[in-house]
């Protein structure tokens, strides 16, 4: 075969390869998104909670998809410090505007951004939230100063339904 | 191989054999010819197929009794270590067993790496080898995941989150090992079915892990090729299987030892309280086997990086049969890369200490240093080794230097200039 040409087999072959792949495809999708999050896990996406007990330089932790979600009533002294601090400090610049749109209460998902531990409320260099596994601190509007960790603990949606009550999720 | 001519002598075993030739296999086996100047390192192989077989065998039966639910297995297990008949034994064997699992692979890869048994020709052996020993850390991790006390679900937070240091897709793929937002159920339950398959994956390799050996044979503490079958060899059977059993009876005391008299040393108190998403242990430590690498991980101050660091701390090893340039196997005919050695097992003993402590401060800076030169050996020392170090006169047989008195040295030299394959 001196001649390179295209034939009816050559054909054949890639239309049967691609046919093959697309139905391999097809058959380790469900395979693998199965172990995605399932209906159920996924129906507890929103969970509310009454704040009305917390008083002011309190934080209260609740679950909510399976994760803690801190909510602290911050103090003045702890706005002004949160709002205070100069964006070119930080490592993962966010205003405390932005973070705290509501700046007495902080909503946040308690959750180490490094590796997932949960950090300890009011220890660490910057009095807001220190991680024991590794060492990571995070500051009064959670935004992390110094360690491992590479970004600001999350801000999950929520909004308040009423003054005593804040919907996660 | 001599054992290709094999006929089995009964009639039976003749037409057996004809049509499956497993008189074949057994007859290799025994007659499988061995380096006769083998020593007690080199029982491990035997020892490490014992460890196996006893964590399958202990973890089918845990599994009859163990119940894989977020709320239950925490109980489930207690109810093993209560209620069951000799449950506590059963569940102490297969705890323990990890670790002496453990202990009996590290002897096992640091006998290869002071015998430079990774070497040509058998590399192969050494990188199935490699991806038995992953296969074990995930299999061990897994499996501590199980009880679903503090230790388990936030050793699984710690571990699972490794992944989502990975950019763009990290996160996502956390969720889908997790099965939710957060571990939970249906992630204890499908750890339990990994935990459950890896044995037997860590099995079908230690088959083709074993039948890689048996090609070029086994490596000897001198590091010579040897003619197979010659003086310098002995049967497998009933040479080796002796030594290796009185070896693996050593080697059961200590391990029971562990099992009746601290069966929680190597433990960690924290699992006995049940996970709690809410709450973090305050020092998180995983078990002893995997500190080395824990430290490497925390050494890092960058999260991606130090995944980075970590996975490359393992992956190093795969390609270690290409990083050590020199043609000489046995650290014996080796004066600089023996000190080297020791160094090394010196450095992955600080690293394995530094990682159960803080990471702070002096821990933090050992860490650190241990963890440069941990790959500075691998990097550096290995491959320039292999081109300054002046070896010493390697001998032509192994019975040479014992029939022969020392090591003629007119014929060594003369063995230099051929080079040693």
């Amino acid at each position: 075969m001196s001649e390179k040409k295209t034939n009816r087999r050559d054909f054949l072959f890639t239309a049967t390869y691609a046919v093959g792949a697309v139905g391999v495809g097809a058959t380790i999708w469900p395979m693998i998104d199965q172990m995605n999050p399932d209906a159920s896990v996924k129906a507890l996406a929103s969970t509310e909670v009454d704040v009305s007990a917390v008083n002011p330089g309190k934080t209260i932790t609740v679950l909510w998809r399976g994760k803690p979600v801190f909510i602290r009533r911050r103090t003045q002294d702890e706005i002004s410090e949160a709002r205070s601090v100069k964006l070119e400090e930080l490592k993962h610049p966010e205003s405390d505007e932005d973070r705290a749109k509501n700046p007495e209460w902080l909503v946040m998902l308690g959750v180490c951004t490094h590796l997932g531990c949960v950090p300890l409320d009011q220890k660490g260099d910057y009095n807001g939230w220190f991680c024991p596994c590794h060492g990571s601190h995070y500051d009064i509007s959670g935004r992390i100063r110094k360690g491992p960790a590479p970004t600001n603990m999350e801000i999950p949606k929520y909004e308040f339904v009423n003054a005593n009550t804040i919907k996660i999720g | 191989m001599s054992d290709h001519q094999y006929t089995p002598e009964s009639k039976f075993g003749k037409w057996f054999n004809d049509r499956l030739p497993l008189l074949t296999l057994a007859n290799h086996l025994t007659d499988y010819p061995t380096p006769k100047n083998l020593n007690y390192w080199w029982t491990f192989g035997g020892i490490l197929t014992f460890c196996l077989i006893t964590q399958i065998v202990t973890g089918l039966v845990l599994a009859m009794h163990y119940i894989a639910h977020a709320d239950m297995a925490f109980d489930s297990v207690e109810h093993i270590m209560r209620d069951v008949n000799y449950g506590w034994l059963i569940r102490y064997i297969h705890a323990n067993g990890a670790s002496m699992f453990f202990l009996a692979v590290y002897i096992h890869i640091f006998r290869s790496l002071f015998y430079g048994s990774y070497k040509a020709p058998r590399e192969i052996i050494w990188i199935i080898g490699i991806i038995i020993y992953l296969l074990m850390m995930a299999a061990a991790f897994m499996g501590y995941v199980l009880p679903w006390g503090q230790m388990s679900f936030w050793g699984a937070t710690v571990i699972t989150n490794l992944f989502s240091a990975i950019p763009l897709v990290g996160e996502g793929i956390v969720t889908w090992l997790w099965g939710g937002y957060s571990v939970d159920n249906p992630t204890l339950t499908r750890f339990f079915t990994l935990h459950y398959l890896i044995p037997f994956l860590i099995l079908g390799l230690v088959v083709l892990h074993i039948w890689a050996l048996h090609v070029p044979g086994n490596n000897n503490p001198v590091g010579i090729d040897i003619k197979k079958p010659s003086k310098d060899t002995v049967p497998f059977h009933p040479y080796i299987v002796i030594k290796d059993g009185f070896a693996l009876l050593m080697f059961m005391i200590v391990f029971a030892f562990f099992v009746f008299y601290t069966p929680n040393i190597l433990g960690h108190a924290d699992n006995y309280i049940e996970a709690d998403p809410l709450v973090t242990p305050a020092h998180i430590v995983p078990e002893w086997y995997l500190l080395p690498f824990y430290a490497i991980l925390r050494s890092v101050p960058d999260k991606l990086l130090g995944v980075v660091a970590m996975l490359s701390a393992i992956f190093i090893l795969a390609v270690l049969p290409w990083l050590d340039t020199s043609k000489i196997r046995s650290a014996v005919f080796r004066p600089l890369y023996r000190q080297f050695y020791w160094i090394l097992v010196a450095d992955v003993l600080i690293l394995g200490y530094v990682g159960a402590m803080p990471a702070e401060g002096l821990y933090l800076l050992i860490a650190r240093v241990a963890t440069a030169y941990y790959f500075l050996h691998f990097l550096v020392i290995l491959p320039v080794l292999g081109f300054k170090e002046k070896t010493l006169p390697i001998p032509l047989s192994i019975t040479e230097p014992v029939l022969g008195g020392s090591p003629n040295l007119a014929t060594a030299k003369n063995k230099e200039s051929l080079k040693i394959k």
